[in-house]
């Protein structure tokens, strides 16, 4: 029992150690990113390649006032980003981060959270991000904070049933919720990305739907709304729905890559028979694959024009559902058929 | 249970981490607000009313109960697909009834033009 | 008027009537706004009911500052109009001053005008470019941009020691000769200038996205175009040939070749194809003008001191970056107008603006307020 609980504890620190990184270093990564691609320099005084510059950032943050409207419903203004932060934490907990590994003469499976639920547990914390802004464009009783809200729910639930019928088609030839299991699939057969290319297709477009990210970035759209449904809020409250959104984006990003992209494996490497170096090999090379996933997010975001709020709609309902829906079907068939 | 207790523990971690940073920030930052800076911002002017003075478009409720509607049947398809191994032949046609019941629905919302946002 | 986004007409059971309009105001504290307009918005959800375009706010009374100034000394104001486009002002200004007083500028100088005038149309219309994808929503471009501008506003630089308030025309010519050296770097940024367009068209021309956002939004049907009395690449975009330079060419613009670019269907698109190719055109102007630069006086011959006849009136429009800026100038006698009065493309331009976003979005519109390319030092003067 003891030994149960100093695994878990290790398991809660190593994860959300690295959750707490992912931020600061996000900010780095997408102004130094942004930069290059824009053929300029970008923040290079502080510290080396300007790293420290996340740390500046936090200190500017903490010393800017704190603005909270008198017109503001006032507990909804300040439940919303602990709210914002809540998803984008808890998510995590199902994600395999390694193989298996043995303490103790007993064998853990990498994972915070070891419940039957699994992704589906994953998609419900994930759903509950959906509340933060809506809470926050609402409380904030500003008409830009209004309508970014109001048009982040109906983005963020259009896109979700999308993601989560793509999801499912992954399930149904595992035939288990549990993302160790998914990630054992996919080293016996292949990536699922080459299984169920649409189905990964749908999921890539949602997830940056879901994470609010350029194309999708209607809920802020700072060139139409100012700053959408955060308009009012400034210093730590602000610094609180950039954490989530990024470390959202991680979760995300690690959760694509579990499903679609192999997890920790790679092909033709057996970790499991490795011991320690293997649970740190699988870690590093999930890590590795969530940077990739994250630097494409950036990359997108710099790249392309924003989407309009009715062609957005109208992509998630009308394209990436009937998608997603076909590939549920198709992968069925197939699964049924036993070529899957 | 046991393997939900983690949650809650990143849960307590997020609200600890975010309160902590405001603890920090009150310490920190200057106090006083000029009153002109609590009011809501619309770019530089007075307003008027307030977003809460309004009633919103009909239009996004909409999305609401659609968005209702098809959870709630993928969350019939959930069971099915961790189960779809032996469920078999059987369940694969019973879920396309399902689905085609489903399908008649999106097309007859389509056609009804509640699908043309805004 | 044709609407891409008409309300359903299958409203069967008025399931949209339900609801309410609200007031908002957009800006002038508003990123997209482009300086300090404010629209007064009525909207529906998403969608505009009504705008009202508020200006005012950077009314400098510029018309009036004329009056109290002698002509020679009036160049500065005009700088500070379009301050993207000095050059174009200034073109104007001397221009209306100069047939005022019946002067003869040199060819020399003509040509040279031309080769400022057309870098201020291309640094104009880049910076156009630039703003007009950051309202849309793509960033990058912006820098790109900039990153070009920021070379052509080093040319004007080094010819008269400002980069944007140029005062670099006088009546009757140049207060200056080209510095040693400066064709030779105006060609080689001419010879690059081409690939970066490119480089632009290549982020946005073809892009799935910046067409959805563009193609048929904010159609401006000829007949509109000309009631509202538009000009510029507005005008050309809905499909009218109407070019100053070509319709009543100044300054020497008959002697040298370029093709005016006309869009088909009056949308946002065609008026961003229309000013992508107006910069490749001008690239074509410049070259011609720099190989042919005739030898000689850059200065008039002109009295000590300007005075316009008694009663004498004069209006003198050209083709700026933005469409038509014209001089209408009444002299009494003395050294400084007794009236001068200014046609501001941008004002113009931006009264078709509430005409533009009927029915559209509020996405639509800082994409509108993009495409009318307005600067509200102009509007307001």
């Amino acid at each position: 029992m003891n030994v149960d609980v100093v695994v878990t504890v290790a398991k809660i620190a190593v994860v959300l150690g690295l959750l707490l990184q992912v931020a600061p270093i996000m900010v780095w990564v997408e102004r130094r990113g942004s930069a290059m691609m824009q053929d300029r320099p970008g923040p290079n005084r502080l510290g080396p390649f300007g790293l420290f510059q996340a740390l500046a950032d936090a200190v500017k943050f903490l010393f800017k006032e704190d603005v909270t409207p008198a017109a503001a419903d006032k507990p909804l203004y300040l439940m919303a980003p602990a709210l914002a932060l809540l998803p984008a934490f808890t998510t995590s907990v199902v994600i395999p981060w390694g193989p298996n590994f043995t303490w103790d003469g007993k064998e853990y499976a990498f994972t915070v959270s070891n419940a039957d639920t699994g992704v589906l547990l994953f998609l419900a914390l994930a759903s509950l991000g959906v509340y933060s802004l809506v809470m926050a464009g609402y409380a904030s009783n500003n008409k830009f904070s209004l309508l970014g809200s109001i048009r982040a729910s109906a983005q963020l639930i259009s896109y979700e049933l999308a993601m989560t019928v793509a999801v499912l088609a992954v399930i149904i030839p595992v035939g288990s919720f549990h993302l160790t299991d998914v990630v054992a699939y996919q080293r016996t057969n292949t990536w699922n990305c080459l299984l169920q290319p649409f189905g990964f297709l749908v999921f890539c477009i949602a997830a940056f739907a879901e994470t609010n990210r350029l194309p999708f970035d209607l809920p802020e759209a700072e060139s139409e709304l100012v700053a959408g449904f955060h308009t009012e809020y400034s210093a730590m409250r602000f610094a609180a729905f950039f954490q989530a959104e990024y470390t959202s984006m991680a979760a995300l990003s690690a959760l694509g890559c579990t499903l679609f992209l192999g997890g920790w494996s790679l092909p033709w490497l057996n970790y499991e028979g490795m011991g320690w170096l293997g649970v740190a090999l699988g870690l590093g090379t999930l890590l590795a694959k969530v940077g990739v996933c994250m630097f494409v997010f950036v990359w997108v975001r710099w790249t392309f024009p924003r989407f309009r709020y009715d062609q957005l709609m109208r992509l998630g309902w009308k394209f990436l559902l009937p998608v997603a829906l076909l590939n549920l079907i198709a992968v069925s068939a197939m699964t049924l058929a036993g070529w899957l | 249970m046991t393997s939900y207790l983690p949650i809650l523990v990143f849960t307590l971690v997020a609200v600890l981490f975010l309160t902590a940073a405001l603890l920090a920030a009150r310490l920190l930052r200057h106090a006083g607000s000029a009153s002109m800076n609590l009011e809501p911002y619309e770019c530089g002017n007075e307003a008027l009313t307030f977003a809460h003075d309004h009633r919103f478009s009909i239009r996004y409720y909409l999305i609401a109960v659609l968005f209702v509607i098809f959870d709630v049947e993928t969350v019939f398809l959930f069971p099915w697909a961790v189960l779809f191994d032996q469920l078999a032949l059987f369940g694969f046609i019973e879920m396309m009834v399902f689905l085609a019941i489903l399908v008649v629905g999106y097309v007859y919302i389509w056609n009804r033009g509640a699908l043309r946002w805004v | 008027m044709t609407q891409p986004l008409a309300l359903p007409e299958d409203d069967h059971d008025g399931l949209f009537a339900d609801s309410e309009e609200m007031e908002l105001s957009f800006g002038p504290q508003h990123p997209a706004t482009h300086g300090v307009l404010r629209l007064k918005l009525k909207i529906n959800g998403e969608r505009i009911v009504e705008s009202y375009p508020v200006i005012g706010y950077l009314h400098r009374g510029t018309e009036k500052l004329f009056e109290l100034h002698p002509f020679f000394q009036n160049i500065p104001h005009t700088d500070r109009m379009d301050y993207v486009a000095a050059a174009t002002n200034n073109q104007a200004y001397v221009g209306a001053v100069e047939k005022l007083l019946g002067l003869v500028v040199p060819p020399r100088a003509r040509c040279i005008r031309i080769i400022l005038a057309e870098l201020q149309r291309i640094s104009s219309h880049l910076l156009w470019l630039a703003t007009h994808a950051i309202d849309i929503g793509a960033m990058t471009p912006f820098f790109y941009t900039f990153r070009e501008r920021e070379i052509l506003l080093d040319l004007f630089e080094d010819y008269c020691g400002a980069r944007l308030t140029l005062n670099c025309m006088r009546p009757g010519g140049l207060p200056y000769d080209l510095p040693v050296g400066w064709t030779g770097r105006c060609a080689a940024l001419m010879a690059d200038l081409p690939g970066k367009l490119d480089e632009y068209e290549e982020l946005l021309t073809n892009n799935r996205i910046w067409k959805k956002r563009t193609v048929g939004i904010g159609v401006l049907p000829p007949e509109v175009a000309i009631d509202y009395g538009v000009t510029g690449p507005m005008l050309r975009g809905s499909g009218v040939r109407w070019d100053l330079r070509k319709a009543l060419p100044y300054d020497g613009y008959d002697e040298v070749e370029f093709e005016v670019p006309i869009g088909r269907n009056g949308d946002t698109y065609d008026r961003y194809i229309v000013r992508m190719i107006e910069m490749r055109q001008s690239v074509r102007i410049i070259n011609q003008c720099l190989e042919k630069l005739p030898e000689g006086p850059i200065m008039a011959k002109r009295p000590r001191v300007m005075k316009a006849g008694k009663d004498a009136e004069i209006y003198h429009g050209i083709e700026g970056p933005k469409g038509e800026i014209g001089f209408y100038i009444v002299g009494d006698g003395t050294p400084n107008p007794y009236r001068c009065h200014v046609r501001p493309p941008s004002f113009i331009n931006l009264q078709s603006l509430p005409e533009l976003c009927k029915g559209a979005l509020i996405a639509d519109l800082v994409a509108l307020i993009g495409t009318t390319d307005i600067v509200l030092g102009e509007v307001d003067r």
